[in-house]
């Protein structure tokens, strides 16, 4: 028994630092002048430790404005994604009206579409609202969610009709109904949900790829991306130091959360994907 | 609350008659905000791609009914079936392995104590940017001197390694790699919290009747977890064909053709070359291709899958 479980950790481990190496690798190198990338056999060190690749690269490329970009736009989006899914998932888990199971299936069905089959169309449709190189393109569109609908759905069923007819009783409508008494009752869906709709909008990159071209409109990882582009394949350690800016942030962020944000992600199943 | 419940005939139906017939109202404005976006920005782009997908048009000039030229140009074009073939070898490549090695790992936290220290290890690809993640590897692959691996593969051992992300054969591989490596940890997660459900009392009773691990992982743990894993498989199966992002950081496919996907295809269609029809029937394409291989899973559940009766 100790012996097998001496070998499940040293397996464990062995994957584990296969997790871990490209980022301990990463920080390495982001430490490493451009004479130190050629040597052969490399070294695994920096020497002598570059610091100044951070200033440099936050001089090159305006990070800090692209943090802001990213955050709001992921609030933003949240924000918007966890009202009105809760909305609708109100109306389909609570109240009867015609049609209700079509419509239910037309929005499961729209779920399967993916992102890039409706991207010419929808780059079309948004140039046309003067909508490109806006951070409207990127906030708007992601509000239409109905995995969000479809797992608040399964949260609202969860709780008791007895609690609404309670409210009901004492006079309240439908909209105090779902403000008062159901979205206090399904927090634990609304969190995991906000978690994954956040780090969703927070990492992605072919929506703002595409609709966005102004430098200062850029969120983190397109940032990034164009960042690489310019420094092509010469000064590695400039470009890990952005991608080490781009990405501990939001790693430390991760380890203070991790156990709730592991859990939502497993409980829904699809995840962030 | 047993008057209450008296009070309503049928479950569901709760509340005093006359009121009834407002519920129409309400449904509409509950419901308004997401049917409005998903019908703009979703099922009225797909109708438009559609639409499209049958016309000539650089979005300038004038458009021009052009039937199905545009998918028998994208269909006998070798650089689309190269396209159509990457992206199903990358799918044959990430999905089996990734979901292989994602369940060894979700049964070994399973038997193992202070496992969500790992759990945290093999999930922090899963929240980092993907531009990032491909950075990263791209400092791993790189077929020169700047190459971990291959620095490391050839002053260590002496080897002559590939060019992993130069070589047009090897650089799918080299994909798939990073693709698994960035989506394990969701995937481990997900087969742990299903294997967390499966009662230890029908672990405990196999043993019981002498089965030894592996016959328990065969026959007790694999069919209780198959809806978990077909669920996995189908969601894997449409993220790979939607591979873009690591493809488009670590290797510009225009560099190398063994990079080339359908969705890199519509892309480079669409915004580089302007040609939106051609762009949306190859889109089509993928979307046709997607619910024929998601309708084939379907239909394999049914034999393979376990359900609880």
């Amino acid at each position: 028994m100790r012996l097998r479980q001496a070998a499940l950790h040293a397996a464990l481990t062995a994957g584990g630092l296969a997790m871990v190496f490209p980022f301990v690798w990463m920080l390495l190198t982001s430490f490493k002048g451009v004479r130190q990338m050629l040597n052969s056999p490399l070294d695994w060190l920096p020497h002598p430790w570059r610091w100044q690749n951070y200033p440099d690269a936050l001089a090159a490329m305006p990070f800090g404005t692209a943090y802001w970009n990213s955050f709001y736009i992921a609030a933003l989006n949240v924000t918007l994604t966890l009202l009105t899914s809760a909305m609708a998932a109100y109306a389909f888990a609570r109240i009867r009206f015609r049609g209700s199971g079509v419509l239910f299936v037309v929005f499961l069905a729209t779920q399967m579409v993916p992102a890039q089959v409706t991207i010419v169309p929808l780059y079309l449709m948004l140039a046309r609202f003067g909508w490109i190189d806006s951070h409207l393109s990127l906030i708007l569109p992601s509000v239409a969610n109905p995995f969000a609908v479809f797992l608040l759905r399964q949260f609202i069923r969860a709780v008791p009709v007895e609690l609404e007819e309670a409210a009901r009783i004492d006079g309240a409508g439908r909209w105090r109904c779902f403000w008062n008494v159901v979205l206090p009752n399904i927090r634990p869906g609304l969190g995991a949900l906000g978690i994954i709709a956040f780090l969703a909008s927070w990492n992605s990159f072919f929506f703002p790829l595409i609709f966005l071209n102004s430098p200062e409109l850029a969120t983190v990882p397109l940032l990034l991306s164009q960042f690489s582009g310019q420094h092509t394949a010469v000064d590695y350690g400039l470009i890990l130091a952005g991608s080490a800016i781009a990405v501990v942030p939001t790693l430390i962020a991760f380890l203070f959360g991790q156990r709730k944000i592991i859990n939502s992600m497993a409980a829904s199943g699809l995840g962030g994907r | 609350m047993a008057v209450l419940t008296r009070a309503r005939p049928r479950a569901g139906r709760r509340r005093a008659p006359g009121v009834r017939n407002r519920d129409g109202w309400w449904a509409a404005f509950f419901l308004a905000p997401q049917v409005v976006a998903l019908a703009v920005f979703l099922v009225f782009p797909l109708g438009f791609a559609v639409v499209l997908a049958f016309m000539r048009w650089d979005g300038l000039g004038r458009k021009e009914w052009a039937g199905l030229d545009n998918f028998a140009a994208q269909l006998s074009d070798p650089e689309f079936g190269l396209a159509v073939w990457n992206t199903v070898k990358l799918a044959l490549l990430t999905v089996p392995v990734g979901l292989a090695l994602a369940l060894l790992i979700a049964v070994a936290l399973n038997n193992v104590r202070g496992g969500s220290f790992y759990r945290v290890l093999y999930f922090m690809p899963v929240v980092t940017s993907s531009v990032a993640v491909a950075l990263m590897w791209q400092i791993i692959l790189a077929g020169d001197e700047n190459g971990v691996l291959n620095n490391t593969l050839r002053s260590w051992f002496g080897l002559n390694p590939p060019d992993w992300l130069g070589d047009t054969g090897w650089v799918i591989v080299a994909i798939a790699v990073v693709t698994i490596w960035s989506s394990l940890g969701l995937n481990v997660v997900i087969f742990l919290a299903g294997l967390q459900t499966i009662p230890p009392q029908i672990v405990e009773a196999a043993r019981m009747d002498g089965a030894g691990s592996l016959r328990i992982f065969r026959s007790v743990t694999l069919p209780l977890l198959s809806p978990t894993i077909f669920f996995s498989t189908v969601v894997a199966v449409i993220s790979s064909f939607q591979a873009f992002d690591q493809i488009y950081v670590l290797v510009r496919p225009e560099d190398n053709e063994g990079a080339r996907t359908i969705v890199y295809q519509v892309y480079e269609l669409g915004f580089k070359d302007f040609e939106f029809g051609m762009s949306s029937a190859a889109a089509l394409i993928l979307l046709v291709l997607t619910l024929l291989v998601t309708l084939v899973q379907f239909a394999a559940q049914k034999r393979l899958v376990h359900y609880d009766s």
